[in-house]
Formats: structure tokens, sequence, C-alpha cells
């Protein structure tokens, strides 16, 4: 009698426990692209410490990590995330539309809602054999270009978008730019599915000249296949490629998470999330960090989205959808 | 004494049995329905209803639009080579694993299901790794201009590698049944090998062959993960029809990608009832045998 007491008692008392446990401790789920895993890793920890610091408050971060658009679907299909942490605006921009982040979500962080940013530059052979300095090398006969799909890639994208606003931005006309896109991707032997899929075709199966890829991911591949093995070309204008984040209102307001969510997202822009972003290659927006890294930055001429296509959304219609221009590429001889 | 009750239940049983095939007809038909009605006819009607949004125009433009009509034709063209060669070397497989004694043989039964185990993106990365120019085979392969990998041919290859399963493991028990005295008795009347294999042992194995061929072939078409890696997917060229879905979910195009899925679920539908009815045929043909 007495042991079943004893024992009924502390039951209760480890479920009592538990569950102020759980009260204490906030969790929140950031849903992310694929290649941002080892960026927000490092900025969760100095997050984390960061509120417990400013508020005394105990706080967990989840990540999930998938395709940037694929983590929109998800997210929109019932994925409980507090927050989206994207590399494409228009990822976004659809969750905008389905009411599941706010309407205004682009104006309720600074700077487009994008901490950070990238640009698209060239990968070439160690030495650069085909001496590829700027986006005109890329139309030359016997050049191989290694870029992504861009109906299944956002690196795609924004290769794309780079390769015809350069044309743009040395004061051609579009039909001059869709001439020498044109002339580009029939120098592509291979489209690759998405950005890692591209590196590995260009560096494991040795397969073209030069690869369009992310500024971020140059480093990645010093990283992980040695430095040395190729080199990275600055052409002499590219694209500003913005990482935008929102807060997912449908999930905040259940959870109940509004706070702490917004809390997440505005330690993005503090001095030391921008040095961690840095490290890993991401253009922080703070432009005292980004000087203070300028080895790993070398300026260059960008443009944005807005500045030739209007909005990612217009350059998704015009562009990427069925029947545009990248389809008539390929299907108009 | 004790035999008395069996008896009579056995008697009950066989009486009850000449009126259902099965005891408990009702439930098990019951169950049957909703088990397929809840894994399978659910999601596809889910599938169905979404393509219903679309206009019989947009569905139209979606469906049939040169470049996805380049893909149906790959993906079908593909998987039909695929599952023809299964169907040739899976049974010479399955006919060395059941007529033969030799050292390792159960390491090698084991190997033909590796395909099954092994998730097809890591198949896709190892073919292309041991295919393209720099690769193990593709070294050998390019200066003879021969290139298995970023075009048609690695297609085939992915699918090729991921069909064998089925076409050994179906045709392996029939192979393991077919009694060797029949070829005996054939040899003794005087038949060359070549008429034995093709009045003794193709019509018994034909049916699971055709049955193992259905499945290497269904499960083909809708491959993507090992594909992708090796395709080079370029438009017109190598874009499978799982691709062109993924491209369309990418540009949050959902009715699309569903109605692309509908196309290639209709196609798949009408070739599969073909090769039943096929077998159908064939077992008529062979008295009904198995």
């Amino acid at each position: 009698m007495t042991l079943k007491k004893t024992l009924t008692l502390s039951l209760l008392g480890i479920a009592l426990s538990a569950s102020q446990l759980v009260a204490a401790q906030t969790v929140l789920l950031n849903a992310s692209y694929d290649v941002a895993r080892e960026f927000y890793k490092d900025y969760n920890s100095a997050f984390v410490a960061h509120y417990k610091k400013t508020t005394g408050k105990d706080i967990r971060i989840d990540q999930a990590h998938g395709g940037s658009s694929a983590q929109a679907r998800a997210v929109n299909d019932g994925l409980d995330a507090d927050v989206v942490t994207m590399n494409t605006t228009t990822d976004i921009e659809f969750l905008a539309t389905s009411g599941v982040v706010a309407k205004d979500w682009s104006r309720r962080f600074p700077g487009n809602a994008s901490p950070t940013s990238s640009t698209m530059l060239f990968l070439v052979r160690h030495g650069n054999p085909k001496n590829i300095k700027d986006w005109d090398d890329l139309v030359k006969p016997g050049v191989q270009v290694i870029v992504v799909n861009p109906k299944t890639g956002g690196n795609g994208r924004m290769a794309y978008l780079a390769a015809w606003g350069s044309v743009r931005k040395k004061g051609g006309s579009d039909a001059q730019a869709a001439e020498f896109v044109a002339k580009l991707y029939k120098n592509v032997p291979v489209l690759a599915k998405g950005g890692r899929d591209a590196t590995t075709i260009f560096l494991q199966r040795n397969i073209g000249d030069v690869l369009v890829t992310f500024e971020s991911e140059v480093v990645s591949v010093d990283r992980e296949f040695g430095a040395g093995k190729v080199d990275a070309v600055h052409p002499s204008s590219s694209i500003v490629a913005e990482n935008p984040v929102a807060v997912v209102e449908r999930t905040v307001a259940k959870k109940g998470t509004t706070e702490q969510a917004r809390a997440y997202l505005d330690y993005l822009y503090s001095d030391e999330a921008q040095e961690i972003a840095a490290k890993h290659a991401l253009r922080p927006r703070s432009p005292a960090i980004l000087k203070k890294y300028a080895s790993t930055f070398k300026p260059i001429q960008l443009f944005t989205v807005n500045e030739y296509f209007g909005s990612l959304s217009e350059a998704q219609k015009v562009h990427f959808n069925d029947g545009g221009q990248f389809d008539k590429l390929y299907t108009v001889k | 004494m004790a035999a008395t009750p069996f008896a009579v239940a056995g008697g009950a049983a066989r009486k009850r049995a000449t009126r259902r095939v099965l005891p408990g007809f009702n439930l098990t038909l019951g169950f049957t329905l909703l088990y397929l009605g809840l894994i399978v006819l659910l999601p596809l009607s889910a599938l169905v209803l979404k393509t219903l949004t679309l206009t019989w125009a947009q569905f139209w433009a979606a469906v049939a639009s040169a470049r996805v009509l380049a893909a149906y034709q790959l993906t079908f063209g593909a998987s039909l080579i695929a599952a023809l060669v299964n169907a040739v070397a899976g049974l010479l497989v399955a006919w060395v694993l059941v007529r033969y004694r030799f050292p390792g043989k159960k390491i090698i039964d084991a190997l033909v299901d590796l395909p099954f185990a092994l998730p097809t993106a890591v198949a896709g990365i190892a073919l292309t790794a041991l295919l393209a120019d720099n690769g193990w085979v593709g070294q050998v392969l390019a200066p003879h201009g021969i290139q298995l990998a970023f075009n048609r041919n690695g297609v085939v290859i992915a699918l090729i590698f991921i069909g064998l399963p089925f076409v050994v493991r179906t045709v392996q028990p029939v192979l393991e049944d077919t009694e060797k005295e029949l070829e005996e008795a054939a040899t003794c009347l005087g038949a060359s090998r070549w008429q034995t294999f093709r009045y003794v042992i193709f019509p018994s194995i034909a049916p699971a062959l055709l049955t193992g061929f259905a499945m290497a072939f269904a499960r083909a078409i809708g491959e993507y993960g090992s594909v992708i890696f090796i395709a080079g997917n370029m438009p017109m060229v190598s874009e499978i029809t799982p691709l062109i879905i993924i491209g369309k979910l990418e540009q949050y195009d959902y009715a699309g990608a569903t109605a692309v899925a509908v196309v290639m679920l209709g196609f798949s539908f009408v070739l599969l009832l073909v090769i039943n009815a096929l077998q159908a045929l064939q077992r008529r043909r062979s008295g009904g045998a198995p």
C-alpha cells in the first residue's frame, strides 16, 4: 500500500517536472534550404546563448532542411515551422499568397527581409586553362558551361538571370540579352538538378570548363575538395541573390511564439550573426562587416533582380514557367 | 472415437467450400476493398481531383507541350528497352541460380536484391561515377566515342539496374517448380535443346516472365532518384517525365504536375492491362496450367 503510494507520488513528480521542463523551454522550428545547414548550426548556438543572456530563458531551435521550394511547399501543406529562411524570394512570396506568412513580409525586417545575400561567380579549373574572365567568355565555341536546370533549382534561375542581366548592365537590350543567353545554353552539356549536383558534375565527373554557382558554394568547394583544384573568377558584374526570411504567422499564432520568432530573425542582423554569415561566405548586410571580409567578397558591380526583371516573381513568369523564355531556348529552333 | 468430430467438421468445411472459395469471403473482400481504397485509390483520386481544377485548355497545355511529349517518349521508350533487357538477362540469372550449384551462390543470390534495398539516389550517383568520362568504365569507353553517362544511354542503364530483381524474383520460384523430368522426357523423345526450351520450359515460365517484365517496366516508368543524376536532364533530349513533374512543382504548379502524373498513370494502367491480357492468353494456350 505505502509502496504503491510512493510509486504513484514519484511518478506524479516525474510527470510534473517533465511538463515544467517542456513549459520552460520554447522550441522554434526553422525551415531552411539545403546548403544553409552549417550556417544555421553556428547561428543557432549563438542565438541560444544570446537569448539566455538577455531574457534568462532557455530556447531550442530545431532545423528542417531541404530544397528551398520543397521546404516552402512543406510549410504550406502544414509543416509547423515558426520561421522560414530561404534562398529565393519567390518561395516566401508563395507562402504570402497562400496566407501562411504576412503579405508585407518583405517590409517586416530590414533590407527586403534579407539579412544576407550572395551572388553568382564562376569556378574554373586550376590555372584557368581556357582563360575565362567574364560573361562573354562563356559563349565562346569550345567552352563547356555547367549550370543548374532553372526548372529544378534556384541556383539555376539565378545563373540564368545573372547572365541575362550582365548584358543589360552593359547597356544591351532585352533582345541582345536573349541572344546571349541562348548562345550560352548551347554551351551547356549537362543541366544539373541542384547546386550540389552541379558541383559534383564539375569537380568529380570532371565535366565542363566553368561552373556558374553561388559565391557561398565556392568556399564549400575548397573545404570539401581541397583548395587549389579550382579557381574562383569574379565576372565584371553579377546579380544580388537575396536570402529572405519570414515569420510563419500561422504557426506562431497557434504556438504563441511570435516574440521568440521575431527575436530569432532580428538577431540575424546583429554584428555577431553577420560575422558568422561572412565566415560561411554569405554576404552580410552590414557594410562594416562586408568590408572586414573584403578578401572573401571581392567588390564587383552588382545589380538586383528588380532592376531588370521587375521582381523575381515577374522573372519566374516570363522566363521559367512552362512556355516561358527558357523553354523557348530548347523548343524553338 | 476422437477421429469422428474431425471428420464431421472436415465434411462441413468441404460443403461450405463448394459454395464459397474462401472462408469468410464477405469479410476478406470487405477488407481487401477497404485496404486498396485507403492505400491506393484515395491518393490517386486526390491526384485526379487536383487535376480536375484545370480547364480543358490548361490541362492540354500542361500535358502536351513539346517538352513534356519528349519526356513521355524518353520515359516510356527507355523503360521498355530496360524491361526487355531485364527480361532476357533476368531469365538467365534466374536459370543459373536455380539449375546450377557453384561456390558463392548464396552471395550471388543475395546480390540480386541489392537494387531493391539501395537508395535509388545512391545507385544513380554510383553509376554516374562509374560511367562518366573519368570513371572506371567511362575512361575505357570514352576514347572509342562511347558515352554512357549524361545522355539517354545513362537513363536506360539506370533503369536496367533498378529493374533486374523484379524479373529474377518472379521467374526463379517458377523455374524451381518446373519438373526436370519433363525436360528429360523431351530429350528422350528426341527434342533438340532449343525445342526443349521453346516447347517445354518456356511455356511454363512465360507467365512469370511476363509478370516480371511488367513489374520492371512499371517500376522504371516512375523511377526518379537514380535516373536524375545520370541523365544530364537536357530539355527535349534527356528529361524524364518525373523530372517534368518536379519542375512543375518547383514553379508551384500543383495542378499541372498532377495532370502530367494522371497522364502517366493512364498510360501505365493501359499498358499493364495489355500485359495482363497477354498473360491470360498465354495461360489459356498452354492449357491453364500454372
